[in-house]
């Protein structure tokens, strides 16, 4: 193994970790009410949100109505694994059809 | 069955659809490095110390002869810029694990196990046993499915042609689901939405993840109302 192969895997390592820790310390010394509390219990779904934007609003029609489905099998509360399955077969159904 | 063990296991239960998806995933990102030259040693050692999957296809895509050190460990930073976001978020719910133990809590923290363990914490308090049960198998799965693909230095097929691709986004819409508290929630799911659809289409990268993630924030920050708590 590379020595500078090994620098960049720590250095990602540890730049990485660093994303994942600095979250638990940021908020210790902020006033945790009001709109700072709204804007924080906005962010799970905000945060969800962005990252599925991408997939449901710009990839195709497939993608968008899959993801329509899958919200309706969430929204009529249905076990997280079986959404996961209908969303995936959605896809492929459409996908071929919509091809 | 203790509490411990029975947090663990549901744990299991609900990542065991991710853990699938996982598999052709790191497959495919093994195969990506070990054509890149990086050694199966090299691309397990990767996935076990950086353990996250966006960056290290950015990485594997940047890398080559002589190793960019500072470029590839200033891109994972940025790659994973959004897990502050959930970090920061997740924060408020880790107070029953013992403080000693939360820098494991942030080793695990990916996009996956950060939104399984959201949606536990609205339904009961955040055990380790419960969070564990979600990452160990998610990082045992990544690190043997990436080594596997170094090693075998071909994927088994494409992910997206039996759908696999869109298992991440699915339960991502479910849990999403789960934190609709009503007409505000849209508000900042139509922010989110727009603003992160569109940096995609403009800028390069990840950064959409945070400049959404900050918009539905905002959003909820600007409208408000004290009278709202009831």
């Amino acid at each position: 193994m590379s020595s500078t192969a090994l620098l960049a895997i720590i250095g990602m390592g540890v730049a990485t970790y660093l994303t994942r820790l600095s979250g638990f310390y940021l908020l210790r010394s902020v006033n945790l009410s009001g709109p700072m509390k709204a804007a924080l219990d906005a962010l799970p779904p905000a945060v969800l949100m962005a990252v599925i934007a991408p997939v449901i609003l710009t990839t195709g029609w497939a993608e968008s109505i899959a993801a329509a489905i899958t919200a309706i099998a969430a929204f009529y509360r249905l076990p997280l694994t079986v959404t996961i399955v209908i969303g995936i077969v959605s896809v492929v159904l459409l996908r071929s059809v919509l091809g | 069955m203790n509490s411990k063990t029975r947090d663990f296991l549901s744990g299991v239960a609900e990542v065991a659809p991710v853990m699938v998806a996982y598999i052709p995933i790191g497959l495919l990102w093994g195969t990506l490095a070990a054509a890149k030259g990086i050694s199966p040693l090299e691309a397990l050692m990767m996935s076990v110390i950086v353990f996250a999957g966006s960056a290290q296809f950015v990485a594997v895509d940047m890398w080559h002869d002589p190793v960019p050190v500072l470029l590839l460990t200033f891109t994972a930073l940025i790659v994973n810029i959004r897990h502050v976001l959930m970090s920061a978020s997740l924060s408020r719910h880790i107070d029953a694990i013992p403080r000693v133990l939360q820098p494991i809590v942030a080793y695990f923290l990916t996009d996956e196990s950060w939104a399984l363990a959201e949606r536990r914490a609205q339904q009961e308090p955040l055990t380790l046993a419960f969070y564990l049960g979600v990452s160990l198998p998610l990082a045992a799965t990544w690190w043997i499915a990436t080594g596997t693909g170094a090693m075998l230095g071909r994927a088994l097929g494409d992910p997206s042609a039996i759908g696999l691709d869109f298992a991440f986004s699915a339960m991502f819409i479910s849990i999403l689901m789960g934190f609709w508290k009503g007409p505000s929630t849209a508000g900042v799911l139509v922010a989110s939405g727009a603003v992160a659809a569109a940096t995609h289409l403009v800028f390069d990268g990840p950064w959409y993840i945070v400049a959404g993630g900050l918009a539905g924030a905002l959003y909820a920050y600007l409208t408000w109302r004290a009278e709202d708590v009831a």
